[in-house]
């Protein structure tokens, strides 16, 4: 049972990089190690590190304030590619709470709305007039408010987005998806009855 | 009222839709690897219980060491013998979770092994009309069977575990024709790069693709399978082609397989789409990746393009991004790329008319440069054997392995150094997909054998 996803608000990193894929988010050869509290190093781990280990400076979360940023605001197209769960166990790890992006891969925006990793789609105008303001005062916080769905930059502006309905009331009453249909058991049992599958 | 194929899936497996057009699906076949280690954590955390166990198959692929180790050189397919602790255990907790739930699972050492997305369709385990889910994002490939396939997440699959249905809103419907006829040289492969370098890795974005036309209809269901797994790279959740003779014929005698009606599964004349693409597979030609995305991909015969030359700004930044990964300038000659090594396998490219088109190119002719060979399936492997593609593979100096994701996915311990070139007939080029640093260039087999005798990137017969 998750808590119940209402307002919060944090610095918001600029991420100047579309299509970031899954593999980039977490490398493949992190996957085989059990959720645990290692998950935030392997968040953008061949961004952040260098070979042996040093930080990259030239990576915006490693710079402050962003090495504090719960809330990142990309380009298109953020999370492309495998189906891997693991990339937003990593971005919740190292303390990602929301992700702005003109557009997401289609498993990870499903995956991040099971995780309470908020993933808002805005216009490519609003994703670029956010990345330039916080890239432009570093340390700008964001609020991201579901109950009213705006995603607010203090004394700037205020933007709305859409999150789908049955997440969205998932994550506001820190309901469960598993136990809700656990409810339609009688109507799965049915199907399965009218087509001659029961086990 | 017309129905697409997809709805025609899709309707028939609505165990309870709400107001908001969300659905409730059935899922008739739920597949799993070793990394639904999280999902059984899910169930076993909140103490629930697999509901179809028989519904259910595991494959061991994605871990699948493809070479023996030097600790057991005869013993690639025993997970005892695997050195490497953390590899040896995921492949353990896969088996047992696999078998504390009462599900098959093809182990290693089973003669049915292979990638989930070879073996499964190969078993006849996929079958036309069916709903398909795996936490994997291939999962599109089963579509080639006129089946409604989809990747979904870890949460999702201990949703499925638990209750056989998953949660679904309707996808936009988007179909994809390729009229006139391939060339030859030309394959599924290259059909579905120009599609990706068209239509961009957001072309199709969560969308369902029906692959189209009369250059889908002349595909084999091995080339069909490989079009319908590339479907994710453009974007879509899953990619579908009608079932036909062609389906039937390939599906018969397969261990699982039992005869399906597929007379109504076909989109109706007039079924409505929301988006429609065209293209003219007469002219597609054999094609790579340059870039560190599956959209950035230009016929072999052409050149690496220029940022100067991006449609936008954005675009233009990102190719630099690419550019600079991947070592290259901008403009020169694809022909003029020289590679490091070669990759032949995974679910895009691994089946045995994959493997037979490699060796046609090989045949009598010594490689320049490494070439490892992984089968789709441990059934795969046989099949070549028996038609001596193994000795083909050998006398060209290539490295026949067992059949795994390996190098596609680079979990098993199989990986490409740091700057490293390689050409390969996988899914993804993305930064670090075969090793950190290591740099990707896709390709159709043919290709891929034809980049391994020249050491360059170019096509069967340049």
């Amino acid at each position: 049972m998750a808590e119940p996803f209402t307002t919060f608000t944090a610095i918001a990193a600029p991420l100047e990089m579309s299509n970031v894929d899954t593999d980039q988010i977490i490398p493949a050869r992190f996957m085989r190690r059990p959720r645990d509290e290692r998950y935030s190093t392997y968040a953008f781990h061949d961004l952040r590190f260098t070979p042996d280990g040093a930080k990259r400076d030239d990576f915006v979360l490693n710079r402050p304030p962003f090495d504090q940023a719960g809330i990142l605001v990309a380009q298109r197209n953020f999370g492309v590619g495998s189906s891997r769960e693991a990339a937003v166990y990593a971005l919740l790890a190292l303390g990602i709470r929301a992700v702005v992006a003109e557009s997401f891969g289609d498993i990870f925006f499903s995956n991040a709305l099971k995780n309470g990793l908020l993933p808002i789609r805005l216009a490519e105008s609003d994703c670029t007039a956010l990345r330039n303001l916080v890239a432009r005062q570093p340390g700008t916080q964001l609020t991201v408010d579901l109950p009213q769905n705006l995603l607010v930059a203090a004394g700037s502006a205020a933007y709305h987005f859409a999150i789908p309905d049955f997440a969205r009331d998932c994550l506001l009453r820190g309901l469960d998806e598993i136990g809700l249909t656990f409810t339609l058991l009688p109507e799965i049992e049915a199907f399965e009855a009218a087509r001659g599958t029961a086990a | 009222m017309p129905r697409t194929l997809f709805a025609k899936i899709w309707d028939a497996h609505v165990v309870h839709r709400r107001d908001d057009g969300l659905c409730l699906l059935y899922v008739d076949r739920h597949y799993f690897h070793e990394g639904s280690f999280h999902a059984f954590n899910m169930l076993r955390a909140r103490g629930l219980k697999v509901r179809r166990p028989d519904l259910s198959f595991g494959f061991g692929d994605h871990y699948a060491p493809t070479r023996p180790g030097r600790d057991a050189p005869t013993r690639a397919r025993d997970t005892t013998a695997i050195a490497d602790p953390e590899i040896r255990g995921i492949i353990e907790t896969f088996e047992k979770n696999a078998r504390e739930a009462g599900i098959r699972a093809f182990e290693l050492a089973d003669p049915m092994q292979g990638i989930v997305h070879v073996a499964g369709p190969e078993l006849g385990l996929t079958l036309p009309g069916m709903t398909v889910v795996c936490g994997d994002s291939h999962t599109s490939s089963h579509g080639a069977l006129g089946a409604l396939a989809f990747g979904i997440g870890a949460s999702e699959v201990a949703h499925v575990l638990a209750t056989q249905t998953i949660w679904q809103s309707p996808p936009r419907q988007i179909r994809v024709t390729f009229e006139g006829s391939l060339p030859a040289g030309s394959t599924a492969k290259d059909m579905a790069l120009a599609l990706i370098a068209m239509i961009g890795t957001g072309g199709a974005l969560g969308g369902a693709i029906e692959f189209a036309g009369p250059a889908v209809r002349a595909l084999s269901v091995e080339g069909r399978l490989t079009l319908c797994n590339m479907a994710i790279e453009a974007g879509a959740r899953t990619g579908m082609v009608a079932p036909d003779a062609v389906t039937e014929a390939w599906l018969a005698g397969r261990p699982f397989a039992r005869p399906v009606d597929i007379a109504d599964l076909r989109s109706d004349e007039g079924a409505a789409f929301d988006a429609e693409v065209t293209l003219d597979a007469a002219a597609i030609t054999p094609m790579a990746t340059w870039g560190t995305s599956p959209e950035e991909a230009a016929p072999l015969a052409g050149r690496v393009p220029r940022p100067t030359e991006a449609p936008d700004a954005a675009r233009a930044k990102a190719w630099q991004r690419s550019l600079d990964y991947m070592g290259l300038a901008g403009g020169e000659r694809l022909a003029d790329v020289a590679v490091d090594r070669v990759f032949l396998g995974s679910c895009t490219n691994a089946r045995l008319d994959d493997l037979r088109s490699a060796a046609a190119v090989l045949k009598g002719k010594r490689i320049a440069v490494p070439m490892l060979i992984s089968p789709g399936s441990s059934a795969v492997k046989r099949a070549a054997e028996a038609e001596g593609l193994d000795r083909v593979f050998a006398e060209a100096g290539a490295s026949w392995e067992e059949s795994g994701c390996s190098l596609c996915v680079s979990m098993n311990g199989d990986s490409v150094g740091e700057g490293e070139r390689c050409a390969s007939t996988s899914n993804r080029n993305f930064m670090g997909r075969q090793g950190r640093g290591a740099r990707t260039h896709l390709v159709s087999p043919a290709s891929a054998a034809a980049s391994a005798l020249a050491g360059r990137l170019v096509a069967a017969g340049e």
